[in-house]
């Protein structure tokens, strides 16, 4: 049986955790905000470069000398994963449900025998992917959305490694695998393949339809310079903006997380306090109770 | 008005949209030489080098200009947009500390061993230079 004492101190250690978790379900909140903000403000830059590419996609032939970015490497053998997570904990299910679709992409890509390495974005997928898998994480970067924004350039740094590593033979596929922020309260693992780059189904529907329009004519558009060197220096770049969207994603996508967490949190904390004080309250009165048994006692056998 | 007089004009970079107006026309640095742009222009795609776009408001009126370190450029006859990898207004760029990064990667260039790291300190400088001319107002080399 607890004595009074204990339940004070327990109730005063809950309240001041409920303290903790409200303040940092706000901080979450406002940063989810500004990663909101960001995530919109490089809508425009996305949506201008997928457009530009399904144009330019679209008035390619694609023959043997295209970039083997668009075309592939001719080979499978060899994938690399960017499995891009969080650098900070305390945000639910956000990293580990990541790393769970992660290893089953590993593990589906290892059952069709093929090699596997890993680049590692955020602190915590590093860290839980370390144990399992550590000769094959090739690289992993830590810190690049410790600060409350995502930079461009912060984002070109893993597009570069990826690319460099690509230009070396290191890898014939590129999959991307990030917490899509689908709403503030869903965060959904996806597996995104960056290279060889994938043709949007409806945009390449969508402009062979167009060529039929215009009469077997390749397309409308002035190419300066040629269509397959625009097309050989858009690739990189599109590589870059989907690994920096996934880096805003997955940033607004742990605010997210880590608000919902702390939202739980604190109602929980709420309730264990109610449910201690009740208990507090209970344990005072039986001790009340007994006090004063034991005076009347002593009064009656005077 | 029988034919529009200006253009739809966008310069977007991946963390901004940094215009979006209408122009009477811009001058855009193409890979391959510089590409006015007025209203009704035939639709082009193509590619651009690190230089300055200039944007004139109105015709004979002087222009708003922007830095870009390359990208692509996509018009048609009613727009244009730019797209930026990376983007300032020319009145913010800092010239002493450009000038500083270029000094800075003369010496990696020379210190540097690996050829593809060579590469990347020579566009990095490409860069800068192309930065510091467009204070300068000189035109790119």
């Amino acid at each position: 049986m607890p004595s009074l004492r204990d339940y004070r101190d327990r109730i005063a250690s809950v309240k001041s955790t409920r303290k903790i978790t409200s303040a940092m379900k706000m901080v979450a909140a406002s940063k989810l905000r500004k990663a909101q903000e960001q995530a919109e403000a490089s809508q425009p830059y996305a949506q201008s470069m997928a457009e530009m590419m399904a144009r330019v996609a679209s008035g390619v032939v694609v023959s043997d000398a295209s970039s083997p970015l668009l075309v592939g490497t001719g080979s499978e053998q060899k994938h690399l994963l960017v499995i891009v997570t969080a650098d900070r904990g305390l945000c639910g299910g956000f990293n580990g449900n990541l790393v769970k679709a992660a290893r089953a992409k590993i593990s589906a890509l290892r059952e069709q025998g093929k090699d596997v390495s890993l680049v590692c974005v955020g602190r915590k997928g590093r860290d839980l992917l370390r144990s399992d898998y550590r000769p094959q994480i090739a690289q992993s970067f830590v810190g690049l959305m410790g600060s409350s924004k995502v930079e461009y350039k912060d984002a070109n740094k893993v597009t570069e490694y990826v690319l460099e590593q690509f230009e070396a033979g290191a890898f014939d596929v590129c999959h991307l695998v990030y917490n899509e922020f689908v709403s503030v309260l869903t965060q959904k693992p996806s597996v995104q393949q960056i290279i060889p780059f994938a043709v949007p189904q409806g945009a390449s529907k969508e402009s062979d339809k167009k060529k039929e329009s215009s009469g077997g004519v390749a397309s409308a558009y002035d190419f300066e310079p040629e269509e397959e060197k625009i097309l050989s220096a858009l690739l990189p770049r599109n590589i870059g903006v989907q690994i920096f969207r996934a880096l805003l994603d997955s940033a607004a996508g742990e605010q997210a997380a880590r608000m919902t967490a702390m939202d739980n949190a604190t109602r929980n904390a709420g309730d264990m306090i109610d449910s201690l004080t009740l208990a507090y309250n209970r344990a005072r009165q039986a001790y009340i109770t007994k006090e004063l048994i034991e005076i009347i006692s002593g009064a009656e056998a005077v | 008005m029988s034919e529009p007089q200006t253009i739809q004009f966008e310069l977007v970079s991946p963390d901004e949209k940094l215009v979006s107006a209408p122009m009477r026309m811009a001058v855009i640095p193409g890979d391959e030489g510089e590409i006015g742009v007025l209203p009704g222009h035939s639709a082009l795609v193509a590619s651009l080098k690190p230089g300055v776009v200039e944007l004139y408001e109105r015709a004979g009126g002087k222009p708003r200009k922007i830095f870009i370190a390359g990208g692509f450029v996509d018009v048609s006859a009613e727009n244009c947009t730019v797209l930026a990898e990376e983007a300032l207004p020319v009145e913010q760029i800092d010239r002493a500390a450009t000038e500083q990064q270029i000094a800075d990667l003369k010496e990696d260039l020379g210190v540097a061993q690996e050829a593809h790291d060579k590469d990347r300190i020579r566009k990095r400088l490409t860069l800068a230079e192309a930065k510091l001319s467009a204070v300068t107002g000189k035109l790119a080399a």
